[in-house]
């Protein structure tokens, strides 16, 4: 009985069928990103000329930052809601009778959060930098280009929607109450987009060398979070609520 | 990895298929009794090694509740063991135990010949299969999308054809592509008893499989477990109605907490169907039990009111007669000798009305 792909992806395509066909959550991936790009271009394109360089830096900080609120928040109302909405509909006790490992569960519904929101927020970036390149003043343009805004942009974006769904998962096996996972798990997956912002904001200087081992120590939580996650993951608790 | 027990070939599945959609066996009423009597009862006989299900002194407390306690049964391959008792028995907790959902707090089983152990849950969900007792279908999904995912969870070779088979099997194949939101209850019941069918599994697990449906679909219900029954699959039914175990069992246990009986429905007749005759006499006897002590075919006997006694007997026809020879020879005056039966469902009630004083204590 070893660690099976086949589940993954069977677990992978019921939940994008499922998330699809909710249109609650149809409508919060399409307002989201919407609200997501409108913001950071509103604020780049009412920038005057005269404006200090100390102030665009901090407009842009603001700007980056939305665009990474964007997987942080997204898939963490989606895994919030992973494993305590099921259980509220009663679909996880026959999922659980068959051979599967919570592994494989969790690594199912952890893709179905995070592929389809890794590649929202990297079109959405494309959109913005596309926008800002064509319409943006250029001393804005040539900013928002800097290297180190990039790399950290498309460095964290993966990294920070891997921390909020292992979160967001963990806070769903704990939880009884669809809602409250996910606020829980909202305020729970702000701690590294709020580490991003303090470079952003040139609080924490930011250096190439400082954000590379932030995402490195990024990378080894969200690799060590879903061993911890799978852990939680009892069975016994999820059928009756009570610990075995 | 196993998915498939070797006994449950294609060939026999489609054919007990038919079986399905097919008149009805016979009349419900006297089926149930005979049944009993039939070869199928024999692999009640099957040696505790050999088990499909091995319970011994199982017991599962949460916090001070106790679900079930020192519970110990077998249940044969090929067998449909009924798992009756009221609401609150500790059915669906013994299911999910046996099916490895929730541990045990004590005691041990063997489940489709593998020992029930943390380590064996991955093994054993691949040789069983539960119908909870509710459905839990992903209502946004169709029947088939529903069904397409277990047979992924399964790993079955040839899912269309297996989804197929067993939406006819439960009639449903006309909603194949239907959401299961816009499925009726009973609708729902048959598309998850679909999916429980779909592995083909060794021993399937029927958690009330029949609670809130109507007549007609309970009916269709209980001729797919006849024909899943003649295909050798060993079923675990657990329902609170009598005349459905007593209908489909060969054996049926009585659970309130603890087990109460075990037995042949025509045994559990037999054992518990008492029969008494009641005789009404016009005075006191003098020494009651000499009269009735003397008596080869009078078991027991007892007062229940002045001039009333009740005489457990084996056969109240032949008994009646020497009962009265008897009394009318000592010149006593009978008013009436009458029979009086208690039915299953009066032994099943105070069974359990035993175990509500018990914990009322
Ligand atoms: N998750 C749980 N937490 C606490 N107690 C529980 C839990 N599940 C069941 N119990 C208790 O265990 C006992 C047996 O419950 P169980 O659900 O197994 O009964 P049942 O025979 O299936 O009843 P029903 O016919 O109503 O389905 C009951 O007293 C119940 O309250
Ligand atoms: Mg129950």
């Amino acid at each position: 009985m070893s660690f099976s792909w086949v589940r993954v992806g069977a677990i992978f395509q019921k939940e994008l069928r499922d998330y699809r066909r909710n249109r609650f959550m149809v409508l919060t991936m399409g307002l989201l990103p919407l609200i997501f790009i409108a913001a950071p271009i509103l604020q780049l394109f009412t920038i005057k000329a005269s404006i200090t360089s100390a102030k665009l830096d901090s407009r842009i900080g603001i700007s980056l930052l939305y665009m990474l609120m964007l997987p942080t928040i997204i898939p963490s109302v989606l895994s919030a809601y992973s494993v305590v909405g099921e259980r509220e509909q009663g679909t996880l006790e026959p999922v659980l009778t068959t051979p599967i490992h919570r592994e494989e569960l969790l690594i199912g519904k952890a893709l179905a959060a995070f592929l389809p929101v890794l590649a929202v927020a990297y079109v959405i970036f494309g959109i913005f930098l596309g926008a800002v390149a064509a319409f943006a003043h250029p001393a804005v343009t040539s900013a928002v280009f800097e290297r180190d805004h990039l790399l950290i942009q498309l460095l964290f974006t993966p990294l920070v929607a891997g921390w909020s769904i292992w979160v967001g998962i963990a806070i769903s096996t704990r939880m009884s109450d669809v809602r409250a996972a996910q606020q829980l798990s909202v305020l729970a997956s702000l701690p590294p987009v709020a580490i991003v912002a303090l470079m952003n904001f040139n609080v924490i200087a930011p250096s190439l060398a400082l954000a590379l081992g932030l995402a490195a120590a990024l990378l080894l939580i969200d690799g060590l979070a879903w061993r911890v996650v799978a852990a939680m993951f009892d069975r016994e608790r999820l059928i009756t609520g009570i610990r075995s | 990895m196993v998915s498939t027990p070797a006994s449950l070939t294609d060939v026999e599945v489609s054919s007990s298929i038919n079986l399905v959609g097919r008149a009805p066996s016979g009349p419900d009423g006297p089926r149930t009794v005979e049944r009993v009597g039939e070869p199928g009862g024999s692999c009640t006989d099957m040696s505790r090694s050999d088990g499909a299900i091995i319970v011994e002194h199982l017991t599962k407390r949460f916090g001070d509740r106790v679900a079930f306690d020192d519970v110990s049964f077998d249940v044969g391959y090929g067998e449909v063991f009924g798992f009756l008792g009221p609401n609150g028995a500790g059915k669906t907790t013994m299911v999910r135990t046996l099916g490895t959902l929730i541990a045990p707090t004590s005691g041990a089983a063997t489940v489709a010949g593998i020992e029930l152990r943390p380590e064996n849950g991955p093994a054993i969900r691949s040789r069983i299969s539960i119908m909870p007792e509710f459905p839990g279908l992903y209502l946004r999904l169709t029947v088939a999308e529903n069904l397409e995912l277990f047979a992924r969870l399964y790993r079955l070779s040839d899912p269309q054809y297996r989804i197929e088979r067993v939406l006819r099997a439960v009639n449903l194949i006309d909603r194949t592509n239907d959401l299961c939101r816009s499925l009726s209850k009973g609708l729902r019941q048959r598309a998850a008893l679909a999916r429980a069918l779909l592995s083909d599994p060794a021993v399937l697990f029927l958690d009330e499989p029949t609670s809130g449906l109507d007549p007609v679909a309970t009916r269709e219900v209980h001729e797919l477990i006849t024909a899943l029954e003649d295909r050798g699959v060993t079923i675990f039914l657990t329902t609170h109605r009598l005349e459905e175990a007593e209908r489909l069992c060969h054996r049926v246990a009585i659970l309130s907490t603890t087990l109460r009986l075990v037995g042949r429905p025509l045994e559990l007749r037999q054992q518990l169907l008492t029969r008494n005759l009641d005789v009404r006499t016009r005075t006191d006897l003098d020494d009651p039990g000499k009269m009735f002590g003397g008596l080869v075919d009078v078991e027991g006997w007892e007062q229940v009111l002045p001039g009333l006694y009740r005489l457990t007997v084996v056969d109240p026809d032949a008994t009646a007669p020497v009962v009265a020879r008897t009394l009318v020879g000592a010149g006593v005056d009978i008013l009436s000798i009458a029979e009086s039966r208690r039915s299953l469902e009066d032994v099943y009630l105070e069974l359990i009305d035993e175990d509500v004083e018990v914990k009322r204590r």
